[in-house]
């Protein structure tokens, strides 16, 4: 089997000072296509370390990642900016919108670094992306004219423009409530579902391990815990179930 | 490597337009810089041209010959070198020179000038009836003396606008009239036309009368103060000059190891001469004027790195999305060059109008040459490259996980 990510004996230390931080001490897995993943784990545990690995911002102090077969330890910086614009979508805990810029020209951005789409198609493009995550009446509306749900639904937007082969997010519901939360899960699920895109969700919350397809626990830089969820909640039938809010 | 120039200016100009103000007044560094630059360099060049004009006006093709070697490094000479020059040696030329067309003897006798009531300080230059010729003067009223009236040591003279109207009342001729300068009386028998302004002097100022009668019954010496002498083509100056040189020489007797004792100067060695020193002036104040475009180059350098600690998470954004170190520097390398450049545009009309203002307002000579219009427009490019370059570079080195998580 073709897994879309295959990572061996992955390992990132820190040297702060004369010490050193293991903030991953050898974690070995694979993800095939079309697979939703919770990474999960107590602060501190390497969930942030082991994104920006798979995500190719950063390089392993020792062992392989593989994305779509390729080795990305042989990379320079220039062919990981490539590999981050063409092949990954990331999601961050605070938006990273850009100030008074619109959702349509937040979204495009990606696509601004890749010469192949000109601004004609990058804009076509957007207003699709932005409809698919249902803000299609906000197009025109600046990052500081939108809640910070729909701020995220933008930066999602924004990761998916490039059709990625996975996406990779990094707390995308810490900070919001918990309806506008499971709006957002709900999205990535439909996205899952209905795209069969593959996701990988990281999270400190373990309530949140059930919508998805597969379950990764970090402890002190090992995995501890990686097993298939058969019976993945629904967030839409979560919402519904919540209390309705008094208007 | 593909890099879209559309792109990046349109990044640079929203960033830009974000920060309309702050943006006005770091350009206004190089605002500053690129009008002085231009409106110094106007007025530099236009006192340039203008003393050239007025140089040519006085006659292009005319040499003049002063005893002494010249100013030599500015010491001062031996007086007893000034009196070289001898009616002799005007003789020798005319008699000589192949390549002249007139020439006169000059002596010079400063002093007062009374009419009835009137006075006028002035001077009696005196000449031969070729100094019209040689200086581009003529007569506007009554007639030129005659080397007649230079034999007969005549008490003749012709008198310039100023002297004219200072002397006389309006409406009287002055023609015929007798005007006493140093107890001589001396006989108008022509007025000069109006010759206006040359380098600050006033050329209707002016006294002339046969150059024996100054010599002998004014100043009684034996020497001239100078010789002109105008060579028949501005061509032929050159070897016009080579002539007297040799001419001179041997007159005065002077052996190969000593230096010449008077010296012959074309009108092109005095320009040569004024523009240096007009030259150097611009140079000063161009100088000057690049110290501010400095300063103002510094100040776009500082609001860059600003920009650049502002907006780390902006950078680090884009490089998760896949921006290059190479498509961040220059974002911000292009901002830098835009503010710049900008500034450079806005420079070079505020400087054109300064230029324009102080022709109207104080009449001074102007004038713009285009090549600084360019040269401005280079160097504020090249300015924004050199102090765009540091921060835009801080930030395409920035680590895009430590950018992204920047507060
Ligand atoms: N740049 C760094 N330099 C030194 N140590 C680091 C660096 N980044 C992370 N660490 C250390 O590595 C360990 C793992 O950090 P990481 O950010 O991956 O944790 P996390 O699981 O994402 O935690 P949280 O849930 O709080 O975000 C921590 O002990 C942290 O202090
Ligand atoms: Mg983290």
């Amino acid at each position: 089997m073709n897994y879309l990510i295959e990572v061996k004996n992955l390992k990132r230390y820190y040297k702060v000072g004369t010490e050193t931080v293991h903030a991953l001490r050898g974690v070995s897995f694979s993800i095939a296509a079309g697979e939703f993943v919770t990474i999960m784990g107590s602060s501190g545990s390497g969930k942030t370390t082991l994104l920006n690995l798979l995500g190719c911002l950063d390089t392993a102090t020792e062992g392989d990642y593989y994305l779509e077969g390729i080795s990305v330890k042989e990379m320079n910086k220039d062919q990981r900016a490539m590999l981050r614009n063409r092949k990954i979508g990331f999601v961050f805990q605070s938006y990273n919108l850009l100030p008074k810029t619109t959702a349509i020209e937040n979204v495009e951005l990606p696509l601004v670094y890749n010469p192949s789409f000109s601004s004609h198609e990058r804009k076509a493009k957007a207003v699709e992306m932005l409809e698919n995550v249902g803000l299609g009446d906000r197009l025109h509306h600046t990052s500081a004219q939108l809640s910070g749900g729909q701020q995220q639904r933008v930066a999602i937007a924004r990761a998916l423009i490039n059709e990625p082969a996975i996406i990779l997010t990094d707390e995308a519901t810490g900070n919001l409530d918990t309806r506008t939360s499971y709006e957002i899960l709900s999205l990535f699920q439909q996205l899952h579902q209905e795209q069969g895109r593959t996701i990988i969700f990281i999270t400190h919350n373990p309530e949140l391990a059930s919508f998805s397809s597969r379950n990764i626990v970090l402890k002190d830089g090992k995995i501890v815990h990686d097993s298939l969820n058969t019976n993945i909640a629904s967030a839409q039938e979560m919402l519904l179930q919540l209390p309705k809010q008094d208007d | 490597m593909s890099v879209n120039f559309g792109n990046l200016f349109k990044i640079a100009l929203r960033a830009l337009s974000n920060n309309k103000f702050r943006g006005f007044l770091t350009m206004l560094g190089i605002i500053i810089g690129v009008a002085s630059v231009i409106t110094m360099l106007a007025i530099g060049q236009g006192s340039k041209r203008s003393i050239q004009d007025q140089i040519s006006q006085m006659g292009s093709n005319m040499l003049s010959i002063d005893p002494g070697m010249g100013m030599m490094g500015g010491v001062r000479q031996d007086p007893s070198s000034m009196q070289t020059l001898k009616f002799a040696d005007y003789q020798s030329i005319v008699a000589q020179c192949h390549f002249i067309s007139a020439a006169t003897p000059v002596v010079n006798a400063s002093g007062q000038v009374i009419y009835g009531a009137k006075n006028a300080p002035t001077s009696v230059t005196g000449v031969n009836p070729d100094f019209l010729n040689i200086r581009k003067y003529s007569i506007a009223d009554g007639e030129m003396f005659s080397l007649q009236n230079s034999k007969q040591l005549d008490k003749v003279c012709v008198i310039g606008h100023t002297v004219d109207s200072t002397l006389f009342s309006a409406g009287e001729n002055p023609i015929g009239k007798i005007i006493r300068f140093k107890n001589t009386p001396f006989r108008v028998i022509g007025v000069l036309t109006e010759k206006g302004y040359s380098m600050g002097q006033d050329q209707d100022n002016i006294i002339l009368a046969p150059y024996s009668t100054v010599q002998k019954r004014i100043l009684a010496i034996n020497y001239l103060n100078s010789i002109m002498v105008s060579a028949t083509y501005e061509s032929v100056a050159d070897s016009a000059k080579q002539e007297i040189v040799s001419i001179l020489r041997a007159n005065h007797h002077l052996s190969d190891s000593q230096d010449n004792d008077f010296s012959v100067r074309s009108q092109k060695d005095l320009i040569t001469m004024l523009s240096s020193t007009s030259d150097l002036m611009t140079i000063l104040l161009a100088a000057i004027a690049g110290i501010s475009l400095l300063v103002g180059g510094i100040g776009i350098m500082n609001i860059m790195y600003v920009s650049v600690t502002e907006r780390t998470r902006e950078i680090g954004l884009r490089m998760s999305i896949g921006a290059r170190g190479m498509d961040i520097l220059l974002q911000f390398l292009f901002e830098a060059i835009l503010l710049s450049v900008t500034g450079g545009v806005i420079g070079v009309i505020v400087g054109i109008g300064a230029s324009l203002m102080v022709q109207s307002l104080f009449a001074w000579p102007i004038f713009i040459q285009w090549y600084t219009v360019f040269l401005s427009f280079a160097v504020c490019t090249a300015t924004g490259i050199f102090f765009g370059w540091y921060p835009a570079r801080k930030a395409a080195n920035l680590d895009p996980i430590e950018a992204i998580r920047y507060e």
